[in-house]
């Protein structure tokens, strides 16, 4: 009985919506939808969402290990606030976080205006779109990596102190190859999360065409003018090089397990 | 005991798998910094901005008719989509948990997906399915039933994104505790429902909270797919976040910041229970969860 009610709701909420998405996409002539692909202003938006979403993801990557490191092994005043406050872009809406980023990086705002007096624009820029996408995706490294370092087990790195290698060694040729496959996983959760990111960005990226405008705020418009053909064709086309991008991460990740032959 | 024996220096018993006290302290400084300039100063800046000009006035802000009328569409999708959510979540991981059929790695993708779509296209689904042109429209219009740019559309896409929390949430504590309760239960003579109410339900109770907060916070907080099938009526269909966009995009910054710091203190609440919930539950199950 459960799992027959489970199949009806999965039904009626996911795979019928996604059936019309498919029935759309289809009734698309492959003339139509290669029009729409290769418009300028669909390429810029491309473009722009998936760099900004892999440049933030970058940071992320770098930042959230450091952050996970640093939340396991050191004892400080206030680390169990700030390990419950990694959380907070999951739990804040994404409009409240867009606005609060604007007011802040604004040349105006507490940390625009000291780059704004070395002639730095963040806010309505792409830079801005960068701002908003690490808030967005920090807290999928963090998760993803903190388990991995609570488990690890100090005797590695003790066997490695004793054959002599220095500190620095052992955190660059021990701990981060085991590390390596969690650090994947997280970047490419923020990755995926921040190329399809909406509320956050529109208010701080700006939006002008060519140059800040994002691929879901390009799906937005074509909608509000009823232009549903070329909303399903730039909807369809970023679930296609996501997955893509994904696979390929998938792929590296399950290399890196067997190079470094660690079970984590 | 011979005097020349030297007593080595500290420095020499330093354990061997940790860093130097400097080292440690610059890594803590890079990550308190980092967090504080991307998490901590936006939320204070929410709070700041809306008592610009006092609380009088914010709280004035919020108490206009169109606000409010926000905040009580917010409660009324929350009240409806979670429930919703929570009794399918239990249903599909007591399902995929309990019993073993063909297809269930399918079912789990499909759990999953909305996590992976983009918040945008998740409402262009429901565009497409009831809008112009589209099967479902004509048929519910005919009905005397508006589901685009109307409540139903808003709380259908708020259902779709806020799918997962629950199932996901559940499915890996229900598979680590295995059957053996339940079996043990019903050979003892209980019916499923009593199996379900005694032994099941207590053993997931703190999961089940964990995966209800975060339901309810998404519900709360969704934006784009919200946007898309809105049409923004104004006092009709206008969320909480909507109304801090039209009222941000009016320069009304106070009112657009004094109904965000509202769903601002709704994430602290929930961060706040979050934490609590992972003292009891242990933090494991927690970040099990793929969101």
């Amino acid at each position: 009985m459960t799992f027959g009610l489970a199949v009806l709701y999965l039904g009626l909420v996911i795979l019928i919506p996604l059936a019309g998405l498919a029935w759309r996409s289809a009734a698309l002539g492959l003339e139509d939808f290669w029009q729409i692909a290769t418009d300028p202003r669909v390429i810029a938006a491309l473009r722009t969402s998936f760099s900004t979403a892999f440049i933030a993801a970058v940071v992320n990557a770098v930042f959230g290990t450091l952050v996970a490191w640093v939340l396991v092994r050191y004892e400080f005043f206030g680390r169990r606030v700030l390990d419950a406050i990694v959380d907070l872009p999951f739990a804040l809406p994404t409009a409240v976080a867009g606005i609060a980023l604007t007011t802040l990086y604004a040349p105006t705002g507490w940390v625009g205006q000291l780059f704004a007096s070395a002639g730095i624009r963040i806010a309505y820029t792409p830079a801005g779109i960068v701002i908003a996408l690490i808030f967005i995706g920090l807290p999928f490294v963090v998760r993803t990596v903190q388990p991995v370092i609570e488990d690890f087990e100090t005797d590695v790195e003790e066997a490695a102190a004793l054959l002599g290698a220095s500190r620095l060694q052992t955190i660059v040729r021990v701990v981060l190859p085991a590390l390596f496959p969690a650090l994947l996983t997280g970047f490419s959760l923020a990755f995926g999360r921040a190329v399809g990111e909406y509320g956050s960005v529109i208010f701080i990226a700006g939006n002008l065409p060519y140059k800040s405008e994002i691929a879901p705020l390009l799906i937005v418009m074509r909608l509000e003018e009823f232009n549903y053909p070329a909303a399903t064709a730039i909807a369809t086309i970023m679930l296609v090089i996501a997955f893509g991008i994904l696979l390929s991460i998938n792929l590296l990740q399950a290399w890196s397990r067997r190079r470094f032959g660690h079970a984590l | 005991m011979p005097s020349d024996v030297r007593v080595p220096h500290p420095d020499a018993f330093r354990n061997p798998v940790t860093e130097s006290a400097v080292a440690r302290g610059t890594t803590i400084a890079i990550a308190v910094a980092f967090l504080a300039l991307v998490l901590i100063l936006p939320i204070v800046a929410v709070f700041s901005e809306a008592l610009r000009r006092g609380l009088d006035v914010a709280l004035a802000a919020v108490s206009e008719p169109e606000p409010l009328a926000a905040v009580r569409l917010t409660l009324t999708i929350a009240a409806i989509a979670v429930p919703l959510n929570t009794v399918f979540g239990i249903c599909a991981a007591w399902a995929i948990a309990k019993f073993d059929f063909k297809g269930k790695t399918f079912l789990i993708t499909l759990i999953d997906l909305p996590f992976s779509v983009s918040p945008v296209i998740s409402g262009l689904v429901y565009v497409l399915l009831f809008g112009s042109g589209s099967l479902l429209g004509p048929f519910f219009a005919s009905a005397g039933i508006q589901v685009l740019f109307a409540v139903p559309g808003v709380v259908l896409a708020t259902i779709f994104v806020t799918f997962p929390f629950v199932a996901r949430e559940l499915i890996p504590l229900m598979q680590s505790q295995g059957s053996g309760d339940e079996e043990a239960a019903i050979a003892l003579g209980a019916s499923g429902w009593q199996t379900f109410l005694h032994v099941t339900l207590p053993n997931i109770k703190w999961g089940l909270l964990y995966g209800v907060l975060l339901c309810n916070a998404r519900a709360m907080g969704e934006f784009g797919a919200v946007a898309v099938v809105s049409g923004r009526l104004r006092g009709e269909t206008v969320t909480m976040p909507l109304e801090i966009e039209i009222l941000y995009n009016e320069y009304n910054f106070v009112a657009a910041f004094a109904v965000a710091s509202l769903l601002a203190f709704l994430a602290l609440v929930t961060l706040v229970l979050k934490a609590l919930l992972e003292r009891i539950y242990g933090r494991d199950h927690v970040t099990g969860a793929g969101h």
